[in-house]
């Protein structure tokens, strides 16, 4: 392990098939993540994290490294504008008692890399906006509910995060 | 295993338990002899506090082999802080922060 991981945990009041088309479905990442994820979601794909903007800024790209619906997702991570400076996202589905418990691990970060810090406060906001939509149908987020535009230094925020 | 906040709010009234989440904050992934050793308790006493904070979601743990590695989990903390911080609010309650910590920052270089 170069650099420790991060993770994180969230119970949701959801079904594992919900909380993973919330994860891969665009309609639903826009609400709560402030940002599309865009892909076909087959083991091998291309993947990215796409602005809900004009220009379509593209925030995140990686590939599917695993897709097991709605179990487990793997995801490789890097900004665009460095797609040497790779990462890795799991995404973990269980079912407990009567919730849903999502893991997400953030790792693999290269030795001197500083994604770890970029994402580090922006994944607790992603997950309680997640588990907020799914369960009131309301996203943590401003704006993004009713079809407004995020105000831009949230935008950047967010990109910042995601 | 089921968090819910009051759970989240009594892990967090007690300062030991603080300590340990500013600890895993610092640095994640730490083995419970790690966590033991920067802190003034014994063994068993972090066992407990670590049993509620795990209870209440705030830490979360991954096994390694035969490591079990602590980590920080804000998640609950977010969902608290998005309850009653509103997204206009947000921004002001931020500048009031900073004005804090600087003037922090200022009363350190004149002491």
């Amino acid at each position: 392990m170069s650099k420790p991981d991060l993770v994180y945990t969230t119970y949701i009041r959801t079904t594992p098939a919900k909380l993973w088309d919330a994860i891969i479905n665009p309609e639903f990442t826009r609400q709560y993540w402030g940002s599309e994820n865009v892909s076909d979601w087959k083991p091998g794909s291309k993947w990215a994290h796409v602005a809900d903007d004009e220009q379509r800024t593209v925030r995140i790209v990686g590939r599917v490294l695993e897709s097991v619906p709605p179990k487990r997702l793997v995801l490789s991570w890097a900004d665009p504008d460095d797609e040497n400076d790779l990462s890795r996202v799991t995404f973990e589905i269980e079912t407990v008692d009567d919730l849903v418990r999502l893991n997400v691990i953030h790792g693999d970060f290269k030795p001197d890399s500083d994604m770890a810090n970029k994402v580090s406060g922006g994944w607790p906001r992603v997950l309680s906006s997640l588990k907020s939509l799914l369960e009131t149908n309301r996203p943590l987020w401003e704006g993004s509910a009713c079809g407004k535009k995020p105000a831009a230094k949230a935008d950047t925020a967010m990109a910042v995060a995601a | 295993m089921v968090a819910d906040e009051d759970k989240v709010f009594k892990a967090l009234a007690d300062a030991s338990r603080r300590q340990l989440l500013d600890r895993l904050y610092a640095k994640g992934g730490l083995t419970l002899g790690e966590l033991c050793e920067a802190h003034d308790m014994s063994r068993q006493a972090v066992t407990k506090h670590l049993v509620l904070l795990e209870a209440a979601n705030l830490v979360v743990t991954v096994k390694r082999g035969r490591e079990k590695l602590h980590y920080l989990n804000a998640v609950p903390i977010n969902e608290i802080y998005m309850r009653w911080i509103g997204k206009f609010e947000r921004q002001r309650v931020q500048a009031l922060f900073n004005l804090k910590q600087a003037l922090k920052e200022n009363d350190h270089e004149q002491a």
